[in-house]
């Protein structure tokens, strides 16, 4: 295993990349470019917008890319183990269970509190009392 | 490594480029003849033959169409999108292997010419370092083109992808786990070739109790990994923002999600991408389950040069099993609502498989160490 290994790769990035830039100017040197001050307007179905697109967003949003990093660093660990599974034996086998269980109780705790519900009924203060005595 | 190696990695580099443009389009007319006979449609049968061309003419006239880049836009992000597209798609491609390496003597040196753009040691990693790129291109797209639409199904996409991605790179860890039940090494392999290889026989192998049943059965991990091959498909489906997990570009709501403002090449761009990435996830998911390249080679039958080229055909056989059922899905599934979408990834999927792997290392660790405290 050396860098050589990665050289394909380099040489695909680069041939990609001359594409890229070849498919982007052949074309601007086909295509007609006669923008108006509505086309060039952002697109909603004919309709001339008068507000910002949003700025803010459901905070569900963020808490699903923390709980992503949580997952990938976990499925870097299991790759590591898998790849000596018979080096570690049962050791292995037991250290990964223990720190599945913690990742597992973090899933438990977000799953708890609601973090995964992304339908609104279930959101306490879309709630009624009747829900609210239901649930 | 001298200049005919160089020369060699450029040839395979070039012809692997050249089969995804050309086979890309033809997945495109195929999906669209597929959905148009799913449908009682007849679909495109004006350009060429059966309509072969249609996508080839597609591509042409997006070239003569104007790229209008939105008053509100950020320029170089709006230009940078279409590129993160593309580049990770062909990238992820070049890790697939075709073919078991040739051995080749130019000039009284002996080169190995492996049937693949590279044999990375970590393949795996990079095809999920690969995919997890391929996100930047829609966040970029959607945030640079100061729209509404494209902004809603940027983000929507970025959950969605790394959801999904968690599920994907679970069920790939527990085919990297049953790899090591094959040889004497030390664990399983991050190689994609390797995970081939390792695919090799029947399942005699593992089964010898069995064998008047296993010996006639491929020793493919689809078999004994099934929870982990409907895992990764789903998860497939969903990276690459596939019906029924189309929420990204749902039409109806979005017009056309993230590239609502793209025309031109650069629409066409994040098309080619998009179809790429739906070929080296068939072509991954043949690999890693179906057993790859792996097949009978009918050596005694067929002459010589056809029948090495028949791993080769074996894998465009599987890849384009898995590329119907990607069809198939788009066809009969209607749209999922986000937050199905969600809980069948947080909820289901990655439970699921972390599920299956604790009970996959549980099996595979008595078969292979016995039981534990005895």
């Amino acid at each position: 295993m050396t860098l050589n290994d990665y050289l394909p790769l380099l040489v695909m990035m680069v041939l990609a990349l001359v594409f890229v830039g070849a498919a982007v100017l052949i074309s601007r040197i086909f295509s007609p470019k006669r923008p108006t001050v509505e086309k060039s307007a952002p697109y909603e179905s004919g309709i001339l917008p008068e507000t910002e697109p949003a700025q803010r967003f459901p905070v569900k949003f963020y808490m699903v890319a923390m709980l992503f990093v949580i997952f990938d660093v976990e499925i870097i660990f299991l790759f590591a183990w898998a790849s000596r599974f018979n080096d570690l034996g049962w050791y292995g086998i037991g250290a990964v269970a223990i720190f599945t269980a913690f990742v597992l109780e973090t899933l438990a705790y977000v799953w708890k509190r609601g973090a995964l519900d992304w339908n609104v009924k279930h959101r306490a203060r879309y709630m009624t009392a009747a829900d609210r005595e239901a649930a | 490594m001298d200049l005919i190696d160089f020369g060699l990695i450029v040839l395979r580099v070039v012809a692997t480029f050249a089969l995804l443009l050309i086979v890309t389009p033809l997945n495109i007319w195929a999906e669209r003849k597929l959905l148009a006979d799913m449908q009682n449609r007849v679909g495109p049968d004006r350009a060429g033959p059966w309509g072969l061309l249609q996508s080839f003419a597609d591509a042409i006239k997006l070239f003569f169409k104007e790229q209008v880049l939105p008053t509100k836009a950020e320029k170089w992000m709006f230009l940078l999108a279409p590129v993160f597209a593309v580049v990770p798609a062909f990238l992820l491609f070049m890790v697939v292997p075709w073919g078991a390496p040739l051995t080749f003597t130019i000039d009284g040196v002996e080169r190995v010419v492996p049937l693949q753009g590279t044999d990375l040691n970590v393949g795996v990693l990079f095809v999920l370092a690969m995919s997890s790129m391929a996100v930047y291109a829609v966040v970029l797209a959607g945030w640079s083109s100061g729209s509404k639409y494209p902004l809603l199904g940027g983000v929507r996409a970025t959950a969605q992808a790394i959801s999904y991605e968690a599920a994907l790179g679970l069920a790939i860890v527990a085919v990297v786990l049953y790899s090591s039940t094959a040889g004497d090494s030390g664990g399983g392999t991050l190689s994609l070739a390797g995970i081939v290889e390792r695919q090799s026989g029947t399942l005699e192998a593992v089964l010898p109790q069995f064998g008047a049943i296993t010996q006639f059965i491929p020793r493919w991990n689809l078999i004994p990994q099934f929870v982990a091959f409907v895992i990764f498909v789903i998860a497939a489906i969903a990276e690459t923002n596939r019906a029924p997990f189309d929420l990204v570009e749902a039409e109806q709501e979005l017009v056309g999600g993230f590239h609502t403002e793209y025309s031109g090449s650069k629409f066409l761009l994040f098309f080619l991408a998009e179809y790429v990435n739906i070929f080296s996830m068939s072509a991954l998911a043949a690999t890693l389950f179906l057993g790859g390249w792996n097949g009978p080679t009918f050596d005694s039958i067929l002459p010589g040069f056809l029948s090495a080229a028949m791993p080769t055909v074996w894998l465009l056989i599987k890849t384009y099993v898995i590329v119907f059922v990607f069809i198939w899905v788009r066809a009969t599934l209607p749209r999922m609502r986000y937050d199905q979408l969600m809980t069948l990834g947080w909820k289901r999927l990655i439970p699921g498989a972390l599920g299956w792997l604790i009970v996959s290392a549980l099996v595979i660790g008595i078969r292979r160490f016995g039981l534990p405290f005895v």
